[in-house]
């Protein structure tokens, strides 16, 4: 199958997934993302020597656009990844969800998140990456909130959704410019005419600033990581799949494929490296900070994130090379974890790591497979994460970065090691708290499709490490994509005695003594809980507060529910702008008098200001309806005396039937109601009316002054009876030469009535329930007299 | 507005208000009238019919509902721009053909479109106030 046709099939078969969700036959659906995985397992050989699949699907082709695909080595590991992951999580997510109603939903989205995941990996056109990387924000929003009778949950839901999809909408900003500054949508190409003429000066910044923030808000970088903590409440599978092993990796993807291309630009390496480094110190001190496995877990996530965006940043081959190989080896052993996590929570019914222990007896295929994750994690020989981390050390020696970041390193993975062991051995062995004993005596295995996946990912940790040689022809394709450039790179467990070495072996020491004081470690931290109130959670929450105060207030001041107040409003502003306007264009024109010929149609202007005064000085609602019809009357006139007899017909009848509507709705008023108007307004109510009036003069005196152009009369008068068999010029253009705006108006017109009848009959049905059950009578009327 | 010159006038003023809207839809191609015109004087001949009698009474003289009357507006105007479709020309291009002098084309059924959907939205609204 051809790459697309892979995606297509992932999107399409959410409908089947959803039957078979429905169903006690959830594990089926781990099929879909077996065959998506086989289909891009195909790839792999040519793909590893060094082959890139392109693939061009016509979309619009009218409009020349087209959808392009492209799988190189990262597109590939990424999507192998996507895939194989997602084979286990939904075997897992099966055993670990209670079948419910919730069950298609959660799928129906686990599916399309994969989907859009695999498109975003593999488009080759920068908008389509766009397109569905908030896809994948979407689906997660929908999977955080699992549960949206929990406040927590929707919550978190919103607030992944928020920093996610505005970090999104400066990407798409970045990408215009991007793509403007390049010529070209297509990433390839924009990297290829980089190589040449690289970016430079402001433009530059701006791009890798904007597509920065997108990325850093989707890979939870600091200040932007506190929704990925949040995000925990989600079910357990989805916060081993999304939350660390793909969807939070989207941001480190985007960063690694536009690396060639934007690495020239000068705040390329302060930026990532910065970030990426500040990232590690936060998720570091956070994640010691927490007694919760899922939250330590998410921390530790957020650490390895900001691992992986240094390193890029880094822009040196090995650099691109370690990148690579570490985000293999953290998307297998995190997987892993949050599974474990998710197994023990299942089990016992608490992640709370200070009561955790024991559990090695009951569970030993899971204590093998959160060892293995654990071993790999803490970076130890033989197993993949060690190469990981010898190759980080190097990569930090060879690019001359300052000696922070390696310390910060050192430290992050001494903080590693300190996790894995936590999460491997405080759980299983040594004792459990008093409270927990019971349940940790009756706990058991899970069903085999809960412990296969972490004991699989796990034990390819193992696997590659001791066989490295399987896979590293891929990976060096993968850091080829990255780096811009093909690259021999060799991994093995043994280099000789290295400065990596040395700082492996401080690592572990390290890591040892953190493990052995944890607690002591985690109540010092603990004691800089009082600055949470200015941390990034409680900044969101109050910008938050803010928007919804701002939003109230504007409300408040703009939409005040008065009909008089929007009419005086807008009609002030406009009169104020139009006046203004033309006065400043020169555009007013006194209008000359010619009174030849005039009969006796020059009593009419002093009827119209007659009628109109008398409007504005009625007392009461009766007089006021009759002298504003005697001014539409006397209009009406004015246009059957100057040749519009359509416009004159239309003007009457509209009167007529005003009359008669505003009669009907006196009919329920007091009929000599005085109104109620106070004097001050009603002066002001005048001046805006008055206003008005004069602009709509100033605009006419403006209008007759241009010469007119008779271009469209004489085309309408020549075709009207040749072309629309038709000598009424008005109705001609309303039926024929203008249907369409006809046909759009009409239908307006009937929506606008559609609308009021849901409004009016909406309102009556509030009220009936707010009377049922009231003893009250006199005003139970209204929904039955009315239907 | 129970008066009772309304009422029995309104017996006068209903069926000479809907022959003056058909005859005005009829002519409205070549003098002038037209759809909107129409259904806006047939909307005051029932308005003045309904008003002293309460909306119930308008069940008696419509027989079709004002939704449905708009709804059929709005389908034979679409409707009416087909023929142009199936012409091979763009939609909404009328058809015509001539019965000796008497030409008729698609461009009646548009406005008969535009006649039912005012009569029906003005109806609707008129429905809200007097039913309050």
């Amino acid at each position: 199958m051809t790459p697309f046709a892979l995606i297509a099939t992932g999107f399409l078969a959410t409908p089947l997934v959803f039957l078979i969700s429905r169903q006690k036959l959830v594990a089926l659906a781990a099929l879909l993302p077996a065959v998506l995985f086989c289909g891009f397992a195909s790839y792999l050989p040519d793909v590893a020597s060094g082959q890139v699949v392109v693939q061009e699907v016509s979309w619009i082709p009218s409009l020349g656009i087209s959808m392009t695909f492209r799988l190189d080595g990262l597109a590939l590991l990424f999507a192998m990844l996507i895939t194989g992951i997602g084979t286990l999580i939904f075997l897992y997510a099966s055993a670990y969800l209670h079948h419910g109603w919730r069950t298609p939903r959660f799928f129906s989205a686990l599916t399309v998140f994969m989907a859009s995941m695999l498109g975003a990996v593999v488009s080759d056109d920068l908008l389509a990456l766009i397109v569905f990387w908030e896809l994948t924000s979407l689906s997660s929003f929908m999977l955080i909130g699992h549960e949206p009778e929990k406040t927590e949950a929707r919550r978190s839901a919103q607030q992944g959704l928020l920093i996610t999809v505005g970090g999104g909408l400066a990407m798409l900003a970045g990408a215009v410019l991007l793509g403007s500054a390049a010529g070209t949508y297509r990433i390839s190409e924009i990297i290829a005419s980089t190589a040449t003429n690289p970016l430079t000066g402001a433009t530059a910044s701006a791009i890798v600033i904007l597509i920065g923030i997108g990325a850093f808000s989707k890979s939870a970088q600091a200040p932007l990581h506190s929704w990925l903590a949040n995000a925990m409440v989600a079910p357990t599978p989805v916060s081993a799949y999304l939350h660390s092993a793909t969807m939070v990796k989207l941001g480190v993807y985007l960063m690694a494929r536009l690396n060639p291309a934007l690495s020239s630009a000068p705040l390329w390496t302060p930026l990532l490296v910065t970030i990426g480094t500040l990232t590690m110190i936060t998720g570091v001190i956070l994640a010691i900070r927490h007694r919760d496995l899922k939250r330590i877990l998410a921390y530790s996530t957020v650490v390895s994130l900001g691992t992986l965006i240094t390193l890029i940043g880094m822009g040196h081959p090995i650099a691109a090379f370690a990148m690579v190989v570490f985000l293999l080896v953290h998307a297998l052993y995190k997987a892993a974890l949050f599974m474990v996590a998710g197994i023990i929570d299942h089990a016992t019914g608490t992640r709370d790591t200070a009561i955790l222990g024991g559990l090695a007896a009951r569970m030993p295929t899971t204590l093998i497979a959160a060892c293995l994750a654990g071993l790999s994690m803490a970076g130890l020989p033989p197993l993949l994460g060690f190469m990981g981390k010898e190759l980080i050390y190097e990569a930090a020696l060879l690019s001359n970065m300052s000696l922070i970041v390696m310390v910060v390193a050192i430290g992050a993975n001494a903080c590693m090691v300190a996790i894995a062991a936590v999460i491997a051995l405080r759980c299983f062995v040594g004792r459990p708290q008093a409270e927990l004993q019971e349940t940790v005596q009756a706990a058991t295995e899970p069903s085999i499709r809960m412990w296969m996946g972490p004991l699989i990912l796990a034990a390819l940790g193992l696997v590659f490490g001791l066989l490295p040689g399987l896979i590293q022809p891929f990976l060096v394709q993968a850091a080829a994509a990255v780096q811009g450039e093909s690259l021999p790179y060799t991994l093995s467990l043994w280099h000789g005695i290295t400065p990596m070495l040395a700082l492996s072996a401080v690592t572990l020491v390290a890591g040892a003594v953190l493990f052995f004081n944890w607690d002591l470690v985690q109540r010092t931290l603990n004691r800089l809980s009082p600055l949470d109130r200015w941390g990034p959670d409680a900044l969101y929450d109050r910008a938050l507060d803010g928007l919804m105060g701002f939003a109230e207030w504007q409300t408040r001041h703009i939409q005040t529910g008065s009909l008089r107040y929007y009419m005086s409003v807008s009609m002030g502003l406009v009169s104020t702008a139009v006046v203004l306007t033309m006065w400043l264009s020169d555009g007013a024109v006194m209008p000359t008098l010619d009174l030849d010929g005039v009969g006796l149609e020059v009593v009419l202007p002093f009827l119209l200001v007659g009628a109109s005064i008398m409007v504005l000085r009625s007392r009461s609602i009766v007089q006021g309806i009759i002298s504003a019809g005697a001014v539409g009357f006397g209009v009406a006139v004015v246009f059957l005396l100057d040749g519009a007899p359509d416009l004159a017909f239309t003007q009457f009848s509209v009167e007529a039937l005003s009359v008669v509507i505003l009669l009907a709705i006196i009919g329920h008023m007091p009929f000599r109601a005085p109104d109620p108007r106070p004097a001050g307004q009603r002066v002001r109510d005048a001046v805006v009316a008055t206003a008005f009036g004069l602009m709509f003069a100033v605009v006419l005196f403006g209008v007759v002054a241009i010469p007119f152009d008779e271009a469209l009369s004489d085309f309408f008068r020549a075709a009207s009876v040749p072309q629309a068999h038709g000598r009424n010029l008005v109705n001609v253009i309303i039926v024929d030469f203008r249907a369409l705006d006809t046909l759009g108006e009409i239908t307006v017109l009937a929506l606008a009535a559609l609308a009021a009848v849901t409004v009016f009959y909406s309102g009556q049905h509030i009220v009936t329930r707010r009377n049922n059950g009231a003893p009250a009578p006199a005003t139970a009327r209204t929904a039955t007299d009315a239907l | 507005m129970n008066s009772l010159i309304l009422r029995v006038g309104s017996y006068v003023i209903l069926p000479f208000a809907l022959c003056l809207s058909l005859y005005l839809l009829w002519r409205g191609h070549n003098e002038p009238g037209g759809g909107f015109v129409g259904g806006l004087i047939a909307a005051a001949g029932y308005a003045s019919y309904v008003l002293p009698r309460g909306y119930a009474a308008l069940k008696r003289v419509l027989p079709v509902d004002c939704l449905h009357l708009m709804a059929l507006g709005v389908g034979a105007a679409a409707i009416s721009g087909v023929a142009g479709l199936l012409g091979g020309t763009a939609y909404l291009t009328h058809a015509w053909s001539s019965i000796g002098s008497l030409a008729l084309g698609t461009a009646l059924l548009f406005d008969i479109g535009v006649y039912l959907t005012v009569l029906g939205s003005i109806l609707t609204f008129l429905g809200f106030f007097l039913e309050q």
